[in-house]
């Protein structure tokens, strides 16, 4: 069974979607398929904790969109991140840096 | 800043609500579009990738449901669903809307008005400068106190008020006032406006602004001033003068006197009486040119005035009432009138000055009617309570109705809290327009309740603005209401197990024991409060009608009374006899009349005197010496009133100054002062202050009759004549009994007057509607009391009609199903 997205930590699949955006604009199919092959299928997102992350971000001014056409010709709804959004990315990461090396030290550490 | 995106995202999402949701459909679709696509790349058949991504997917409007949910917008929508939802319901059941709004609207309204007076009255300042630093100084305990009492307020003498001002620290001004009727018709009728005596410093102490012209000012207040400026107030200049500017400078006249106009105040300000207005102003040093030789100026038994100060910064209440009281003992010392006899003097030199708050001034109103309307105030509260336990029930009705709806909804995943917000917001909306039309109707109900207290000779002006209290306690009703009459029917509506209520299809929760039980409860309680209020109205009535039948000792119906004013003519004591007892022939001769008499004090008009009695014919008093009333009167007053003479004679002509003193008693007095026996025959004194008169002796005896109030108990009345009096008014009151058509008997009089000499000053009023007027509050207790009592069984039977209703659908169904 796929890890339902819920199962992760508050606010991760936000920073996924950030992550993911840091290249290139994708549209939403786009950015589930690549959380979902980067995490080699740990990660499936299902669209409904996909698009209200969307609209969370895009209310809290992080992404931008726009409708583009695909390479099939058809017209979808590319995300972008905004130079805020990148602000908010390099201090997530920097956040999960520390907060996962000081859990991985406790976990670690012996009993 | 992000606020701000966010707000403008969400008024972006609720005005363009089509376009974002398009754009929600098209993304979704192509997502699924992709999926299918990407999944048929892999091998799939196009069945199996479609189903693959459906199942991924998990239906459309479920993730479009969590996407809205994001949004702050999609909450106001929700309630804008549920009200539009409860706006469709309503309209639906068009009958049980209407009894449920316009019994809240008769609640409400009924409660609004009540509470708007009360708010005029009682919670709302004077509308002056600041007003909480506004003390009133009064004498504390005053009772018993002798003189004249001639305003509302008699609390205090000009001499006193003269002490207060020169020896007071406690405020950065005082001043003094005094409400009176001024005659401003140049002669003939009366033609009397609402007046004030206020000393020099009257309108600067309590900072109001002239509207035109200049204010007066203590330079206006000269002692033994012989001319004076008047102010007017902005209703007066507008109704009188028609708000022309070139009022400044105009004379006007009060009892013949000429006054220049100086000024107009400002819109706002009607003085610092809660429940008047004023018309005219005029220092008080122009008392005497006014009032003439009953000038209570200069006399140390006038009460008359009332004070109020304004405090120094820095000084409290307590502060300023502790110094008021320090220069008490000087201040009375130097007042003391020399004509108190020794018990008299100890009372007054023990008096003590204090201070109370001023910052909503006086109010004759508010004393008499304050608890009558916090009493009202808690009936009306009563009848909404009844309205909307009727209005509980028939929710109840209608919730059992809609069980299986309920069960439905939950059953396909509606929380119960988003049920329950529905279903308030139906009440909501109930509540809503029902204090929306409520307070419409407190506007009109409330001009009409202070129509309902003013009478001709004592006009009300209640300021009856909405403010911030008033919009506030009606929402609050509101919002109470809603909650009692919406609250406990949705928790019960929604306390339902789908399961079992799809399966059943029977009665369920509110059909069931426990809610059968809340509704007897409901329906037990509206009876009881019903049932209540209908016999308080009834006690109301009753009293009322005790009242009206009570045996007064005379006929009232039938008699008018007219006083004609001569003072102008300056008639010596000797010729006022002479020319009274002319306008009293005059006045029997007119066609029509049956009789007529004069008489110093009308019974029931609230005038009256007491004096010492002193039986037999010397010895000096011991003590304290019995009072009884009195009254003069000239020959024919008995037979006018149709007072029963139970022994001796009325006063005649024989009876004249020089002759022996002779008087005519009560009933109560034969008992208080005779033992009960046959009083005629016997002598008595009358002590007044420090002098006592020569002996009386009592020619007859007449029945008891009613001197101050209908309410009071039998009191012993003596009644001498007028025609022995050393010191005859000025001016002539006539009880006059007639059938004569009233118009006729206006100008008959008028005439009268006219032939005796031209341009008296001529008052009229029907006796009978005075003695009505009087019972003004019984009968405004009585009439609203009863209005509730109905009113709550109307809102009940009302309701019942619509419960029946609302049943009667359901009714069919079970009944169909057997």
């Amino acid at each position: 069974m796929a890890h339902k997205p819920s199962g992760l930590v508050q606010g991760t699949l936000d920073m996924l979607i950030l992550k993911t955006l840091q290249l290139e604009a994708m549209h939403g199919y786009g950015i589930a398929m690549r959380i979902e092959q980067i995490s080699k299928g740990v990660f499936q997102v299902n669209p409904g904790s996909l698009f209200p992350a969307f609209r969370r971000l895009e209310r809290a001014g992080w992404l931008k969109s726009e409708w583009r056409d695909t390479q099939n010709n058809r017209r979808a709804k590319y995300y972008a991140l905004t130079a805020l959004g990148r602000k908010q990315l390099t201090g997530e990461t920097r956040e999960w840096a520390i907060q996962t090396a000081a859990i991985a030290r406790i976990l670690e550490a012996e009993s | 800043m992000s606020f701000l995106r966010n707000l403008a995202g969400g008024l972006w999402g609720l005005f363009r609500k089509e376009q974002v949701e398009r754009e929600m459909d098209e993304e979704l679709g192509g997502y699924l579009d992709t999926a299918v696509n990407e999944k048929m790349r892999r091998g799939m058949s196009r069945e199996e990738a479609m189903r693959a991504a459906r199942i991924e997917m998990g239906g459309a409007e479920s993730v479009k449901e969590q996407v809205r949910a994001v949004s702050w917008e999609s909450l106001v929508e929700t309630l804008w669903q549920d009200l539009e939802f409860g706006l469709r319901l309503l309209r639906f059941n068009p009958a049980f809307a209407a009894a449920a709004i316009l019994s809240l609207a008769l609640g409400i309204g009924a409660n609004t008005a009540i509470f708007q007076l009360l708010d005029a009255v009682r919670l709302r300042t004077l509308p002056v400068k600041n007003p909480e630093q506004m003390v009133k100084i009064n004498i504390d305990h005053r009772n018993g106190a002798s003189g004249n009492f001639t305003t509302r307020y008699p609390e205090l003498t000009y001499g006193q008020w003269e002490k207060i001002r020169a020896q007071q620290q406690a405020f950065s001004s005082v001043f003094a006032w005094g409400p009176n009727l001024f005659n401003i018709a140049p002669g003939g009728e009366v033609h009397n406006v609402q007046g004030l005596w206020v000393s020099g410093e009257f309108f600067e102490t309590l900072g109001v602004e002239p509207a035109l012209g200049r204010l007066l000012t203590a330079a206006d207040d000269r002692p033994n001033c012989n001319s004076t400026g008047a102010v007017i107030s902005h209703s007066f200049w507008k109704h009188q003068y028609a708000g022309e500017n070139s009022v400044i400078g105009r004379t006007l006249t009060i009892s013949r006197h000429p006054f220049e106009i100086i000024g107009v105040t400002a819109p706002d300000f009607y003085g610092v009486e809660v429940g008047r207005y004023f018309d005219i102003a005029v220092p008080l040093c122009a008392e005497p040119i006014i009032v003439g030789e009953d000038s209570q100026l200069r006399q140390a038994t006038g009460w008359w005035l009332t004070a109020m100060g304004r405090l120094k910064p820095g000084w409290t209440l307590d502060r300023a009432a502790a110094q008021l009281r320090a220069i008490s003992p000087g201040i009375f010392e130097a007042t003391l009138p020399p004509t108190f006899n020794p018990e008299q003097a100890r009372h007054y030199l023990g008096y003590k000055l204090g201070a109370v708050p001023g910052d909503s001034g006086s109010s004759e109103l508010r004393r008499n009617f304050e608890n009558p309307l916090w009493f009202l105030l808690a009936l009306a509260g009563l009848v909404l309570l009844i309205a909307s336990a009727n209005l509980a029930n028939l929710m109840l009705a209608r919730a059992s109705a809609r069980e299986k709806e309920m069960g439905m909804r939950m059953a396909v995943g509606a929380s119960r809290g988003r049920l329950i917000r529905q279903l308030l917001a139906e009440s909501f909306l109930l509540a809503g327009i029902g204090a929306g039309l409520g307070g419409l109707l407190a506007r009109s109900l409330s001009q009409i309740l202070v129509a309902s207290l003013s009478t001709q000779n004592d006009p009300l002006f209640v300021d009856l603005g909405t403010d911030w209290r008033v919009l506030g306690f009606t929402a609050a009703h509101a919002g109470l209401a809603c909650i009692l009459f919406g609250l406990a029917p949705a928790w019960r509506a929604t306390s339902v197990t789908p399961g079992v209520v799809l399966k059943e299809s029977g009665r369920g929760t509110t059909g069931g024991r426990s809610g059968f039980g809340f509704r007897r409860i409901l329906v037990v309680s509206q009876i009881a409060l019903s049932l209540m209020l209908l016999v308080g109205a009834l006690l109301f009535a009753r009293s009322l009608n005790n009242l009206a039948m009570v045996d007064a000792g005379f006929r009232q119906d039938g008699i008018l009374v007219t006083d004609i004013d001569f003072s102008a003519l300056g008639l010596s004591n000797e010729r006022r006899l002479a020319f009274s007892s002319e306008l009293l022939s005059r006045v029997r001769a007119i066609p029509g009349v049956d009789s007529a008499a004069t008489a110093e004090i009308v019974p029931l008009t609230g005038n009256g005197e007491n004096h010492d009695v002193l039986m037999g014919t010397s010895g000096a008093p011991k003590g304290q010496a019995p009072v009884a009333s009195f009254n003069r009167v000239s020959p024919g007053f008995f037979q006018t009133l149709q007072t029963p003479m139970l022994a001796g004679r009325d006063f005649d002509e024989h009876d004249f100054k020089g002759s022996p003193n002779v008087a005519i008693v009560n009933e109560e007095f034969a008992r208080k002062f005779a033992n009960g026996r046959n009083p005629v025959g016997m002598t008595f004194r009358i002590g007044r202050l420090r002098t006592i008169t020569p002996p009386y002796e009592i020619i007859g005896l007449v029945k008891n009759s009613k001197y101050f109030t209908l309410r009071e108990d039998p009191q012993p009345i003596v009644y001498t004549s007028q025609a022995q009096y050393d010191h005859p008014d000025s001016d002539a009151q006539i009880l006059i009994r007639s059938n004569a058509p009233p118009a006729n008997l206006l100008s008959g009089v008028k005439s009268a007057a006219n032939q005796a000499h031209h341009g008296l000053d001529i008052t009229f009023f029907p006796f009978h509607k005075m003695v009505q007027d009087a019972l003004l509050r019984d009968r405004l207790m009585a009439a609203l009391s009863g209005f509730f009592g109905v009113l709550a069984v109307v809102l009940a039977f009302t309701l019942r009609v619509a419960a029946v209703v609302v049943a009667l659908p359901q009714l069919f169904v079970n009944t169909a199903r057997y």
